[in-house]
């Protein structure tokens, strides 16, 4: 507990992205395996069960430290966090403890079952006898939601320093459901998998605005023109009969996108598809506005993937059977790609194609940049 | 209804038997001024009454004016109202200000601190009836750490930052804090600089007390003289283009406000120290107690929260309307602009 308390200190004493990296990968490369995995899981947002709820917490710590109930709702109405609120009001403790952090969680899952007197005992006696970091990150273990300002991708990237494993890799075998308190380091992060591979992604090439006047480019001759969409940039894996779906923030989101199931019997294996996803109501290319509906939703239900189902726009294909083709001409992909969409029946599947537009010159495409509303693309 | 010994009016709080104001936010022929912040001490009254050592700060930020340097404890009589001035410890020259007229007797706080920091002369507690108080920092969640730590985690701080390369950047208000973070840093770790506002402010200081040396920041600094160096500056200069000449820098703040971690991270500053020349939650009320009052007035802070809590605890307490502010944000930009 000591050192993810200090680690807690240490990325709250910068605002530099590099030098929290810097602390989280210190921390990885020194603490017990035990406290990596629990730290893993909680910067992952996989919390233990709240064991006591948050009334009672503002009770019992308004209770120790004699103030009016009131008094310490009003601070922590003004806090904004309730254990950055009870760590605050409680007092002052040099105390420090030996615990580990895997202790303090396997004491706390433990805790849900127990008696309400043994559970305020326990709060008690740790509120009293930690100091202020230790006490913060101890009360908010308890109270679960652990925002402070580091991203899952941020703890990814500090992991991958520390062990010099792939982020992509490290992405991939942190997904989905695993027991903090039932799996070991070397099982969820060290172990080589064959499967971490299968779902690797490629770097995303991202649009950008060109510098100066498209006819600095020189011959429109020489230029493949497409519509840009305005959805979420993505690469749609197929291998091994599984699916995979990166978001070019390089995180997996699979689950969010249970139409691209569909793809897995169809699209042979050894594909990876550069597009975007785009959401389709009625019929029709949606707003982004819609697509927000899709993406912070942690459970998609049913009427919403009825309301705002997704397709994928496909822009380019970078790997095909099995191979990696991004050297290839891109002309040359662009005919394997347009031959797997007429092959695989794309009409019954989520997929689209991004048509390709030639243009005389350079006026001409800026008409038809001017029509990108009508085909309700953003450029 | 007795008119009240000291009543709050649209210019500030008025003493009517001597007409005669306490920090008034407004001009008026006669002012006792607390300190020298800018909330408190403001521009165009005719008459200024403060102490001695304050004289020179107050001259130094409003100019020609006609001000009279008083002592502690000396009783000064304005038509039978007995007024003197008491250590507030909240920064140099900072007073309470005692008022008794036919054995009633008032105490104004202005600002004020318990702790001993150094440079301000140490608060002392003053007998009184009722006793008006700043409650900037009235919550529970405030509770100072004493300073001899603070300042080690700000020199520690420093070293480290010097160890890794950078230039630290330690934000403070002009007047006070900006002393009392130069009076305890350890120049054995590199040389201190100051930003124009808090060298001329501490020049001016200089006269009443011993401080580290420092350097000026002019548009001459070279950005290779300040690595690993510190760097004291307003909140102010913060973000602006002053600062670019640190970099590599790393940011800190000494507040009150930085108990807060969110407060910390909306100021997109590095690192906090939690250092205020307020009262912490206990020591305003340790304060109150001390005084013996039975009413009590509260003026600028969690006013409604911290008078609430008085009145169960058996105190005549209610709050009042004034201009002193709390953000050191806004105190600050005052400060900065008259004294560059």
């Amino acid at each position: 507990m000591k050192a993810f308390a200090q680690l807690i200190k240490a990325l709250d004493s910068t605002n530099k992205t590099t030098l929290k990296v810097e602390a989280l990968t210190d921390y990885f490369r020194n603490a017990e395996d035990k406290d990596k995995v629990w730290t893993i899981a909680i910067l992952s947002h996989r919390r233990p069960p709240r064991p006591v709820n948050t009334t009672l917490m503002r009770e019992w710590a308004s209770e120790l430290v004699k103030i009016p109930l009131w008094l310490f709702e009003e601070s922590y109405h003004i806090v904004g966090d309730l254990a950055e609120t009870i760590a605050l009001v409680i007092p002052r403790s040099d105390a420090s403890t030996d615990k580990s952090l895997h202790q303090f969680l396997q004491e706390i899952l433990e805790l849900k079952k127990k008696p309400e007197a043994v559970k305020k005992e326990y709060l008690f006696e740790n509120w009293l006898n930690l100091n202020y970091y230790e006490r913060f990150v101890f009360t908010k273990l308890i109270t679960g939601s652990f925002r402070i300002g580091v991203s899952q991708k941020l703890m990814t990237r500090a992991l991958s320093k520390a062990t010099d494993i792939d982020e992509d890799i490290l992405a991939y075998k942190l997904m989905g459901n695993w027991e903090p308190s039932k799996i070991t380091y070397n099982k969820l992060i060290l172990e080589e998998n064959e499967e971490d591979f299968l779902s690797k992604p490629y770097p995303f090439y991202l649009a950008y605005a060109i510098e100066g006047e498209p006819e600095d480019l020189g011959d429109v001759a020489q230029w493949s023109a497409e519509h840009k969409w305005d959805g979420i940039r993505s690469q749609v894996i197929i291998r091994n009969n599984e699916l995979f779906v990166w978001s070019r923030g390089e995180e997996l989101v699979t689950d969010k996108y249970p139409e691209f199931e569909a793809f897995v019997n169809t699209i042979p294996n050894g594909t990876v598809i550069d597009g975007e996803i785009l959401p389709f109501p009625n019929g029709e290319i949606g707003t982004f506005n819609d697509l927000q509906t899709r993406i912070g939703r942690k459970n998609i239900s049913k009427k919403l993937l009825e309301k705002t189902p997704v397709i994928l726009k496909a822009y380019d294909i970078l790997e095909w059977n099995g191979e990696d083709i991004r050297e290839m001409a891109f002309g040359k992909r662009r005919e394997i790609l347009e031959r797997l969409y007429h092959e695989v029946k794309a009409e019954e599947l989520p997929l689209h194609l991004s048509e390709t537009i030639q243009f005389k010159n350079w006026q001409e495409a800026a008409l038809e940049r001017e029509n990108s509303r009508d085909v309700k693309s953003e450029g | 209804m007795e008119t009240p010994l000291l009543a709050f009016n649209d210019k500030g709080i008025y003493c009517a038997a001597a007409n005669v104001y306490l920090d008034p936010w407004k001009p008026v022929d006669k002012a006792i001024i607390s300190h020298g912040h800018a909330d408190h001490s403001r521009y165009g009254h005719k008459k200024y009454i403060t102490h001695h050592s304050n004289v020179p700060i107050i001259k130094h930020r409003l100019g020609d004016i006609s001000v009279t340097g008083k002592e502690w404890n000396e009783t000064f009589t304005i038509n039978g109202v007995k007024f003197s001035l008491h250590p507030a410890g909240h920064i140099i020259g900072s007073s309470q200000i005692r008022v008794e007229y036919k054995g009633e007797i008032w105490v104004f706080t202005g600002d004020y601190k318990t702790e001993d920091d150094g440079v301000a002369v140490p608060y002392e507690p003053v007998k009184c009836h009722t006793f008006i108080t700043e409650c900037t920092f009235g919550l529970p969640a405030f509770k100072w750490t004493p300073q001899e730590q603070v300042f080690n985690d700000i020199n520690n701080w420093w070293a480290q930052n010097k160890a890794d390369g950078r230039t630290s950047v330690l934000f403070g208000y002009s007047l006070g804090k900006a002393q009392r973070l130069l009076k305890h840093l350890d120049p054995s770790i590199g040389q201190i600089y100051t930003h124009g506002a808090i060298e001329n402010m501490t020049e001016v200081l200089r006269a009443q007390m011993d401080f580290h040396d420092t350097i000026r920041v002019t548009r001459d600094t070279k950005k290779e003289e300040l690595k690993g160096n510190i760097v004291l500056a307003p909140g102010s200069a913060h973000g602006s283009t002053w600062i670019r000449k640190m970099v590599p820098y790393v940011t800190g703040s000494a507040s009150g406000w930085m108990t807060f971690r969110g407060a910390r991270r909306r100021r997109a500053i590095d690192k906090g120290f939690v250092l205020s020349d307020h009262c912490d939650w206990q020591g305003l009320l340790s304060s109150i107690k001390e005084t013996g009052c039975e009413k009590v007035i509260c003026t600028h802070g969690y006013t409604d929260i911290f008078s609430k809590f008085l009145r169960e605890q058996g105190y005549d307490a209610r709050t009042e309307e004034t201009q002193y502010e709390n953000e050191a944000g806004q105190l600050e930009s005052v400060n900065e602009k008259d004294s560059e």
